[in-house]
């Protein structure tokens, strides 16, 4: 076993979105720079997370649409009953996790980082080890970065394996099952359980809270709730799942009456949500300050130590890849010398749930929290006439604007397809847009985004098409 | 019902205690506004106090004879509403007068402080203000003397605060807590520039910072809020970079060498001219015509090569390589001359040899020769020591920078009037300082002096110049 040592400006430790990112843009300000990473390049987002899920969803989708032309269409369309071959759609969905995967490493190829596969061990704030074979590689760095994102969070008494999944697992099943219980009908649960229907399983969803994405607020998870109904999902609130059953041939649940039941399940996917990933690499022996499970940093993302820095999940809330990959940047631009911060005017939540999900900034009932003084108001699809042309006019547009200056705060949508509505909203917000900026503002007819220059004329008192 | 309080006016001229030489009225007595209560005393005038207020007379301030200190309690009156004062007596302690202003308000319901005119600052100086407000109060009455002409003072000064603010009228800054509103854009380029926006003031809508404020907050900076454009104090960043080249990099070689190799040993010594100036006055007269007029440089260059006879180790070379100092018999006297590509130093060859019209001469063609850029290699070389010299602009003392590898140099500073003690009187003389630098490696200081003291001697008895 040898023992060969490298030195670098900066060390990222994880290649995910943030990680890929900090290290392109580090090498784009000329900075040596060295990414470990012990599976594939981009990470939980490319490879187990955002693209998959969305080729997933979208395969989903294109075959119920099918099959719901098998029988009286009302457009008309008459197709005889459709089948699916999962292994195809999962080698599709293989393929475009490849290329971007690999586009990845072409990026950091072209921009001058040394990629190192392997895991790291860390060894000291300025030191790393990587076991690359049978030869283990010490880094020495001036910054350390660690972006080892996050992991799923697992019951303790219904552990991964079996037919006890994770996302990760239930993005690339090798056959449907039966029937599938979704433990958490967080944004991850809802996406995947509706997939899963629209493909062709029975799915039901056990949910501790009294509603679905419990982080949303009423109004803006009606819409949702509906759709499930609809799908024909089950759909257990204030449940709880016990364990297994002793057959495990499906999970025992106490239902909102107390009443413990059980559901025959031939696979079970948990999804009640993600852990920072702090272990395993010699993170404590660090002893940084922690933020709860997270590792605390300030507005720069500095660590509580000198010269070690932390970006995305492993850092906390929201755990979005577009936040860590701004991070990142962020990050980057600090090492070559500039002044940077971390203070966005607000950071776009998608859920990819039929119907979508959006929300940016402040809700009415965070600025009542707050004490802020809002005028709110929302445009509904229905009213909408490009959403008619889609089929799809259940949700609408929410904005949320200071009363004392109509300084948009917040921008929330649910509806089919709203989530390309979110860059709209928080390009509005970072720009400091008023009301009247965005009602004054010629917006395309017939698209979706009528419906936002609708409510930012309604929040006014003169909407148009209501 | 409530009280209300008259306290004694500050009647002027610095008085600080008023006597009572009559009470109008005694306590239980009604008063109406603008009667007279009293009748109080300063060393010049007897002055009527007026009440402001209607009501009813509850305590005097004194007996008829006493005196008061200004702003001590004169009299109290209760009065319908809340007056002006607590029930109880207040101590006799003097109290600005500001509270006779506040009689004046004809609906005295508000506390005193809240009485006075914004920006209206109670002190001492504007006691007699107080005072006059009093008056004003009671129109009818006749003014107090002291203050005649006050009463317009007071609303001027009321207007004061709304008149002040004649520049632009800046952006608001936002409320304490509320996040600085800004594209990010403009949020980066702060941070390039080193601004925290939470300081800058958002001219666009809603208090929406642009880059234009950024500009704005930058150029505030620099010339400070309100200050208007002014070229005069622009500030400027241009710079010029000058080549050290040709003659200004050979002196740079020359005086760095000199510096970095001679450890410099300077001695400044006055000289009395005052004859010297005579005879050169009396020789330029004389012979000015025929020889050309002589400056004092010549005669100094003759003071120089007397001097040197007897302290020949200041003519030398020292070439500290070999370790070997080489004295001079022929005394080449170099002259340091600024010319327009700078400083030269041209050389009088053999000046032992040279009257002062000569000198002169000599000096005056090398010189021009300098200045023209023709003077030639060996004529630019081979000095034995060096005159330096500013002529008017030769200051009171200098620090010669020694012309290596010479071990002496003499600098000449300029000529001043001063009173002298002479012969117990004091009389106007001619002074000159010479501050000369020596080689301190060859040229112990007693020799330096030695050396200064004769060439000293020389001038102070001119005529020792020319008689040996």
């Amino acid at each position: 076993m040898a023992l060969n040592t490298e030195h670098t400006t900066l060390l990222v430790i994880g290649g995910g979105p943030g990680g890929y990112i900090a290290a392109i843009r580090a090498g784009q300000l000329g900075i040596p720079t060295v990414l470990v990473e012990g599976a594939e390049l981009g990470g939980t987002c490319l490879n187990i997370g955002c693209i998959p899920s969305k080729a997933l969803i979208h395969a989903s989708e294109a075959f119920h649409q099918a099959s719901s032309h098998a029988g009286e269409s009302p457009l008309g369309i008459r197709a005889s009953t459709p089948t699916i071959d999962v292994r195809q759609t999962v080698a599709w969905k293989d393929g475009i996790v490849k290329r971007l995967t690999g586009g990845v490493g072409a990026l950091l190829k072209k921009n001058g980082v040394k990629v190192v596969r392997g895991w790291a061990q860390i060894v000291d704030g300025k030191t790393v080890d990587v076991q690359t074979g049978d030869d283990t590689l010490r880094l020495r760095c001036e910054h350390l970065l660690l972006a080892t994102g996050s992991v799923p969070v697992e019951l303790p008494f219904m552990p991964f394996g079996g037919n006890v999944v994770s996302s990760t697992e239930a993005l690339a099943p090798s056959s449907l099952p039966e029937h599938m219980v979704v433990v958490g009908a967080g944004y991850i649960g809802l996406e995947l359980g509706i997939a899963y229907r629209k493909l062709g399983a029975r799915v039901t969803i056990v949910e501790a809270a009294g509603r679905v994405l419990p982080a949303y607020d009423d109004e803006l998870v009606r819409p949702v709730a509906a759709s499930l109904k609809r799908l024909g999902i089950d759909l257990h609130l204030e449940s709880s799942v016990l364990g297994l059953m002793e057959d495990g041939r499906g999970v025992l649940m106490r239902n909102g009456g107390g009443e413990e039941v059980a559901l025959e399940a031939d696979r079970v996917l948990v999804a009640v949500g993600r852990r920072p990933r702090t272990e395993g690499f010699g993170l404590d022996g660090l002893l940084l300050d922690m933020n709860g499970r997270f590792v605390r940093v300030d507005n720069q993302c500095r660590t509580s130590m000198r010269n070690v820095w932390a970006i995305g999940d492993v850092t906390g809330e929201p755990m979005l890849a577009h936040r860590a990959m701004a991070q990142g940047e962020m990050v980057a631009e600090i090492v070559a010398g500039k002044r940077r911060h971390f203070t966005p005017a607000a950071i776009p939540a998608v859920c990819f749930t039929d119907p979508e999900v959006v929300v940016v900034g402040t809700t009415p009932q965070e600025a009542a929290q707050l004490g802020l003084d809002v005028i709110s108001a929302s445009f509904p699809f229905s009213a909408n006439g490009r959403a008619m042309t889609l089929e799809s006019t259940d949700g609408f547009v929410r904005v949320v604007a200071r009363k004392d200056n109509h300084v948009i705060v917040g921008w929330q949508a649910v509806g089919g397809a709203v989530s390309e509505l979110s860059t709209a909203f928080v390009q509005s917000i970072e720009m400091g847009a008023q009301l009247e900026d965005v009602a004054g503002t010629i917006h395309a007819h017939p698209t979706l985004g009528e419906a936002v220059q609708e409510a930012a004329l309604r929040a006014l008192g003169h909407a148009l098409h209501i | 019902m409530g009280m209300h309080v008259i306290k004694m006016p500050d009647l002027g001229e610095g008085i600080a205690e008023v006597e009572v030489v009559a009470w109008r009225v005694q306590p239980g007595d009604a008063v109406v506004e603008d009667q007279i209560l009293a009748d109080v005393m300063t060393d010049k005038a007897t002055v009527e106090i007026p009440s402001p207020v209607h009501g009813t007379v509850v305590a005097l301030g004194g007996k008829v004879g006493e005196s008061l200190a200004v702003g001590a309690e004169l009299i109290r009156l209760e009065v319908e509403g809340a007056g002006n004062a607590p029930d109880k007596p207040a101590a006799g302690a003097p109290q600005p007068a500001s509270s006779v202003s506040a009689s004046s308000s004809a609906a005295p319901a508000a506390d005193e402080p809240a009485d006075l005119p914004h920006g209206f600052v109670p002190e001492p100086a504007r006691l007699a203000e107080g005072a006059a407000s009093v008056a004003q109060a009671a129109p009818a009455a006749k003014a107090p003397a002291a203050a005649p002409s006050r009463p317009a003072a007071m609303p001027q000064r009321d207007r004061a605060p709304a008149r002040t603010p004649a520049r632009t009228p800046a952006p608001a800054l936002r409320a304490a807590g509320e996040k600085p509103l800004a594209a990010p854009a403009v949020r980066k380029r702060a941070w390039d520039m080193g601004i925290e926006l939470q300081y800058v003031a958002g001219s666009g809508p809603a208090g929406r910072i642009t880059h234009a404020d950024l500009d704005a907050h930058m150029a505030g900076h620099r010339a400070g809020y309100g200050a208007s454009h002014d070229d005069r104090y622009a500030e400027l960043d241009g710079e010029e970079a000058v080549p050290v080249i040709g003659l200004r990099r050979k002196i740079a070689e020359k005086m760095q060498l000199a510096k970095r190799n001679i450890p410099h040993f300077t001695y400044v010594e006055e000289v009395d001219v005052t004859e010297l100036e005579a005879l050169r006055g009396q020789l330029n007269a004389r012979y000015g015509e025929e020889r050309g007029k002589i400056t004092l440089l010549p005669l100094l260059m003759r003071a120089v090569v007397l001097a040197i006879r007897k302290y020949p180790e200041v003519n030398a070379r020292y070439d500290d390589q070999a370790g070997v100092v080489t004295r001079y018999q022929a005394v080449h006297l170099g002259i340091a001359t600024q010319t327009d590509a700078g400083l030269m130093v041209p050389v009088v060859r053999h000046a032992e040899a040279r009257d002062p019209w000569a000198s002169a001469a000599e000096i005056a063609r090398l010189a021009d020769a300098a200045r023209h850029g023709k003077a030639a290699r060996d004529e630019l070389s081979g000095s034995t020591i060096t005159i330096t010299s500013l002529g008017a602009l030769g200051g009171i003392v200098s620090t010669p920078v020694i012309n290596h590898p010479e071990v002496a140099i003499v600098g000449v500073n300029r000529i001043v009037d001063r009173p002298m003690i002479r012969n117990g009187g004091m009389v106007a003389r001619k002074l000159m300082n010479l501050s000369s630098s020596f080689d301190h490696r060859v040229i112990d200081g007693m020799v330096a002096a030695e050396f200064i003291q004769t060439v000293r001697g020389y001038l102070e008895s001119p005529a020792t110049l020319f008689v040996e």
